[in-house]
């Protein structure tokens, strides 16, 4: 059994790129033509972070029209606030981060809670337990053909609490690294690890007994969902 | 170093990240080949985390790029005609 970086095999981090240097140098000759006037080359800087920015928004608000809204807004602040970019991390860091403080911003609105993330102090992974099973069946990612299980996926994310949701979705959905993340969250890579490591727990609390295999199995798990058990 | 279960729970995603210490990375291993319910928390935390990833969960909505563009387009020809 050999640790995965990246679990989904998607965007590697930044800094595990031998081109990382390489593709900042490019964004920066990107910004540095759209400052002085060629401002159409924003849509090409925009192009590779759609997901990432529609992912961070819907982390938050888990509503599409909201986060597509979101997204919308977080595009002309970041065109706006463009000369403020230091190229500290990468564009698409950066904007997320503004997609994530609009999308929080509604949030406390709509829902009346404050979200503190920056002031709270959650130093180590506390009794966070993992569903404890007598086996695993491997679940095939071709069983996400069945919208069940993305469902359920989707059902159980929106289940944690917004401050895990966000990283477990831009490092484990989105594929950014933990320095990124905590860039994005503007939370440090401590604090991202603690969150990370209770959200993760919390998944499989959440969908491992369901979705495992002798137990109850998977197949009968459909069965209930599509007799509305 | 030997781990228990609950030291092996509280490494576990950082051991996903393979972000632990070779020792401790040797001492997961070896603690996971001898313990079946340890082994299926691992392997259920990963398998689900690699699904979750998988951009079949998370879609776009249809259309989001070219309405996305369509909005900044919008704004930088107004931004345009009001300068």
């Amino acid at each position: 059994m050999s640790p995965v970086a990246n679990p989904g095999g998607r965007q590697p981090p930044v800094a595990a790129t031998a081109d990382a240097r390489e593709e900042l140098a490019r964004e920066a000759a990107i910004i540095s033509r759209i400052l002085s006037g060629e401002r159409e080359l924003f849509h090409d800087l925009i192009r590779p972070c759609e997901r990432g920015l529609y992912l961070a928004a819907y982390a938050i608000v888990l509503n599409e029209a909201d986060a597509e809204d979101i997204a919308q807004d977080a595009v002309i602040k970041a065109f706006k606030g463009l000369k403020n970019f230091r190229g500290e991390a990468r564009f698409s860091t950066w904007l997320m981060s503004i997609a994530l403080n609009e999308a929080r911003s509604r949030w406390r609105k709509s829902s009346g809670v404050q979200m503190d993330y920056l002031d709270d102090c959650e130093e180590s992974g506390g009794d966070y337990t993992p569903a404890v099973l007598a086996d695993w069946r491997y679940i095939p990612s071709q069983e996400l053909e069945r919208k069940e299980l993305r469902q359920a996926l989707r059902e159980a994310i929106a289940k944690l609490s917004p401050e895990y949701r966000e990283v477990l979705i831009l490092r484990d959905v989105r594929g950014l690294s933990i320095a990124e993340t905590a860039a994005a969250t503007g939370a440090n890579e401590g604090l991202v690890k603690v969150r990370l490591f209770r959200a993760r727990l919390a998944m499989q609390k959440l969908l491992a007994p369901t979705l495992g295999p002798k137990q109850r199995g998977f197949m009968g798990w459909l069965t209930r969902k599509a007799g509305g058990q | 170093m030997t781990l228990d279960c609950k030291h092996v729970w509280s490494q576990v995603s950082e051991y996903i990240d393979g972000s632990v210490s070779p020792e401790i990375r040797e001492a997961i291993e070896r603690h996971l080949a001898n313990c079946r319910h340890c082994s299926a928390v691992y392997d259920s935390t990963r398998n689900i985390l690699v699904l979750a990833g998988d951009e079949r969960t998370f879609e776009i909505p249809a259309g989001f790029g070219d309405r996305l563009h369509g909005h900044l387009q919008t704004w930088l020809d107004s931004a345009d005609s009001s300068a």
